[in-house]
């Protein structure tokens, strides 16, 4: 079992986050976490997703992800060399005396102050979610009052664009035609 | 053209061919039944519950490989649709459901006969629509359409407001095409692994092929055929497999899996090479997984990705149609003799052959597999249909009655729905008028839809109507006879006298409770006209052989004649459940985390013994004794 992060393009209408969540409790997948957010073409969302699966499982998420209508193109990204961020808002207990303490901390995790009180600090950080983690497991002996993290987004490196068109498609299908295949790197979904 | 939008309803459904809907009416789909006085060319059935609306869609759809369509009210109408949808999906069957909802304005008020449909049906379907306007309503159609009976086929439903059905819009039935990017029913492997898959038939020495629905469903019958011809390669059929190979023709073993017959899962067990042809490698199929088919390598032909690897690991994986599929692999195959592997089947199979139930003699009694095996030698030379319930009947059938012909059986086998039978029958004999169409169907079974005897009666079609009537859930007490100890809870079952129920319904009704009368029995119900109900009243505690118990190797199955079997009820517990949900009820979390993995649930009860008391159930079984004898005496 390891972690798996998916891409998936996604139509942007009524009800596709449903059929994810249902596909996934269904299938009783695994989920770290689930974002979706809008991606660069209107009308589509981009949605990044980590499970906890075997080499195999993943490979049946993926599948079952494309058998969703409304799921443009699914992309594994855990092989590629790939950027995965996450925000984390923390509220932490100060007191006169911990508070150069914590800033100091926030400092080395290159965080940022995003308002202050008397008692308390909110900081935003961004990174991967093992930085957040980390940052989460320094702040805690200090008091954290409340913690909210977003899951992970996650971007290939370089040039090559990955588009919301599908990777694996014949161009003819029954009655119409899919719109693309400039992507057509084979079925790497299919086994 | 401007129409409302239950017109175009009824357009788009002519456009697509659909010569008969079955529905119920209601308050929310009203419009679109006052639009239907439109549209005589499409002939309406009206069905005596919604479930049944689903069922006869489903089996118009298995008789003729074309699209059923279902149509209910908002809320309760729709909600019966349920189980039928589910039926759909489990079995890949192309159904279209079009249901009313409340107006759109009224959505997410708790509005009189408000349910959330697509929100229901969302795991059951293929895809669903909810339409709000009447603009939307012929492309939601068309593409539901499509996806229904694309790629692997399934349900689709489409729920349209009221206000939807009768706001008028402009109809262009070209405009609404079907606009899916995401949608790809026509994956395809690699050139690769048609190499691998060659090599490894080529080189097989004790390869078995496993014909599914997916033969029937791609229509690759002659293909298959050739495969197993050239190649020497028996075939094993699934349950929904079943008339995609003749059973006449010598390639092909028979039923697979845990009513299957000893001599094909014993092949399985010890073949080098499983080629799936459109098959899922169900839980039936396979038993226990750990030790299914340990010597064979797999080649799966799947039309769905997500079915490979699921199940069962193979080697090699094809995407794609199976009878396209098929036509690119053939040119590769080389020709084999494989004398050898079919003269150990040849062995298996003899030894098997004489524990036949057909060797039974006469002894009075009326037994079931008896009474299908003889409605099947005397109905060979017509042509029929055979559509099944859910219990031991439904096994009896698929051992005993030979299907030469794809679409000639048509069963419940995913979810096995009790109650499917009768309705899904209806809908067949609708697809294929020209045929007989047999219901061989439980007393329980027959019970949950009887009322579609009226739609038969309304309808003037003639579905002749096997009850193998046991006084019992068979199957169920089947079940408790070797794995709870012959405790018989609530399995026993009393009916009414099913011939006069038929004539209640102006129907004939004929009974049969020996088996020098199943001739006369049949000959009568075939040469009557209109719907024929039989009650053919058979031995009770009859078993259903041989059975490969649940969890157990494949291998070792129990076999006919009935033995002294299975005190244990261990590998039954294991099947029910999987070891990653045991629920803390049950065991102590140190206890679930010793058990880890699979195959050691057998074991659950054992930790028990620490506290107090036994899982076990009760102390004394609950006999229910009197009601054998109150049926006795009745007959
Ligand atoms: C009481 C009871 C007992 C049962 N006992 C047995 C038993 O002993 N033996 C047995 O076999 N079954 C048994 N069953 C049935 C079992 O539960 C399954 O329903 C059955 O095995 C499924 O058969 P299948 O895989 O061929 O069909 P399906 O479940 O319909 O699967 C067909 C597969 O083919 C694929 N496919 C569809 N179209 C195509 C195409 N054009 N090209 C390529 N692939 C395609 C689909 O994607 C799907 O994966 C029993 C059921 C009941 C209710
Ligand atoms: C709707 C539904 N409820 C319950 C079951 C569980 N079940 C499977 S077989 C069976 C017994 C069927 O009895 P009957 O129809 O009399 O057929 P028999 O087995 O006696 O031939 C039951 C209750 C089911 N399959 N479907
Ligand atoms: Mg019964």
């Amino acid at each position: 079992m390891a972690k798996h992060t998916l891409i998936a393009y996604v139509e942007d209408v009524p009800g596709v986050l449903n059929r994810i969540a249902s596909l996934f409790r269904r299938r009783n997948f695994n989920i770290d976490s689930l974002t979706v957010g809008r991606a660069e073409q209107p009308g589509v969302s981009r949605l990044t997703v980590v499970v906890e699966a075997t080499e195999a499982g993943a490979r049946l998420v993926e599948a079952n992800l494309y058998k969703l209508v409304n799921v443009l193109r699914v992309d594994d990204l855990t092989r590629k060399p790939a950027l995965m961020r996450e925000l984390g808002l923390v509220k932490v207990t100060v007191t006169p005396d911990t508070r150069t303490q914590v800033l100091q901390l926030v400092d080395v995790f290159r965080a940022r102050v995003v308002d202050v009180d008397d008692q308390a600090l909110v900081i935003e950080v961004t990174g991967t979610p093992e930085k957040i983690g980390k940052f989460e497991l320094v702040l805690r002996p200090y008091g954290i009052v409340e913690m909210v993290r977003t899951g992970v987004v996650a971007m290939a490196r370089g040039h090559e664009p990955l588009s919301s068109n599908p990777p694996l498609v014949r161009a003819e299908v029954a009655g119409h035609k899919a719109e693309d295949h400039a992507h057509d790197t084979g079925v790497s979904m299919s086994v | 053209m401007k129409l409302t939008g239950a017109e175009i309803i009824w357009e788009c459904l002519q456009k697509e061919g659909v010569d008969v809907v079955f529905g119920y009416p209601g308050g929310a789909i009203l419009p679109t039944y006052d639009a239907m006085t439109k549209y005589p060319k499409i002939h309406h059935v009206l069905v005596r519950h919604e479930q049944g609306a689903t069922h006869m869609a489903d089996g118009y759809a298995r008789a003729s490989g074309k699209v059923g369509v279902a149509i209910a009210t908002s809320g309760p109408g729709a909600t019966n649709m349920v189980t039928g949808i589910a039926t759909a999906m489990m079995d890949s069957s192309p159904i279209v459901c079009i249901t009313g909802q409340v107006g759109s304005k009224a959505i997410g008020t708790d509005a009189f006969q408000e349910t959330d449909v697509t929100g229901v049906t969302l795991p059951i379907t293929k895809h669903n629509y909810l339409v709000t306007r009447p603009d939307d309503i012929a492309r939601a159609i068309r593409e539901a359409f499509y996806i229904a009976k694309s790629g692997r086929p399934g349900p689709v439903l489409v729920d349209i407001t009221k206000d939807a059905q009768q706001l008028t819009c402009e109809f262009d039935w070209e405009a609404a095409a079907p606009k899916l990017p995401g949608y790809r029913p026509d994956l395809r492997a690699l050139p690769s692994e048609y190499a691998k898959a060659l090599e490894l038939i080529n080189t097989a020495k004790r390869p078995i092929i496993f014909a599914g629905q997916g033969v029937i469903k791609a229509n690759a019958t002659a293909q298959v055929l050739e495969l197993a011809d050239t190649t020497r390669t028996p075939i094993a059929v699934t349950l929904l497999g079943i008339g995609a190979i003749p059973a006449s023709s010598p390639l092909n073993l028979g039923m697979m899996g845990m009513h299957g017959e000893a001599w094909v899962n014993e092949a399985i067990q010890q073949a080098d090479l499983i080629i799936a042809l459109g098959m899922r490698f169900d839980d039936r199929v396979t038993g226990n997984l750990k030790t299914y088919a340990p010597h064979a390598k797999k080649i799966h032909v799947e039309i769905d990705p997500s079915e490979v690897n699921k199940n069962v690991h193979v080697d090699v994986a094809l995407i794609g149609d199976l009878a396209e599929v098929l036509e690119e692999l053939l040119p590769g195959v080389r020709a084999a003799d494989r004398s050898d592997w079919w003269a150990t089947i040849a062995a298996a199979k003899g030894d098997s052959a004489v524990r036949d139930i057909q060797a039974l003699p006469d002894s009075g009694h009326l037994y079931a597999a008896h009474v299908i095996n003889d409605i099947w030698r005397l109905t060979q030379k017509r042509n029929t249909i055979v559509v099944t319930d859910v219990g031991q009947h439904q096994m009896w059938e698929a051992q005993y009655f030979h299907h030469e012909k794809p679409r000639s059986l048509i069963t419940s086998g995913g979810l096995g729905t009790m109650g499917f039978a009768l309705p899904a029958a209806i809908g067949a004999k609708f697809a294929c008028p020209e045929k007989d169409v047999w219901v061989v169907v439980g007393d329980g079974g027959f019970q949950m839809t009887s009322c579609e005897l009226a739609t038969a009666e309304q309808e003037g079609i003639k579905v002749n109507v096997a009850i193998i009537n046991n006084a019992f859930l068979g199957m169920v007490r089947q079940w408790q006879e070797f794995f709870y100890d012959k405790r018989y809870a609530a399995t026993p079952m009393t009916g009414p006298d099913f011939a006069k129920l038929a004539e209640a319904y102006r129907l004939t009704g004929l009974r049969c409770n020996k088996r020098s009368d199943v001739k006369a029995t049949v000959e009568k119900t075939l040469a009557t006209k209109g719907t024929v109900v039989i009650d053919f009243v058979v031995e009770k505690e009859d078993t259903v052989f041989p059975m490969v118990p649940a969890g157990a190797a494949l291998d070792k199955m129990i076999r006919r004649p009935k033995q002294d079997v299975m005190s244990e009820s261990g590998a039954d517990k294991d099947w029910e459940m999987p070891s990653s949900t045991l629920p803390g009820v049950f065991v102590e979390a140190a206890v679930e985390a010793s058990l880890n993995g699979h195959g050691k649930a057998a074991k659950l009860s054992k930790p028990a013994k620490k506290s107090a008391k036994p899982v076990k159930v009760a102390a004394k079984p609950l006999r229910v004794a009197p009601t054998k004898k109150r049926s006795t005496a009745r007959r």
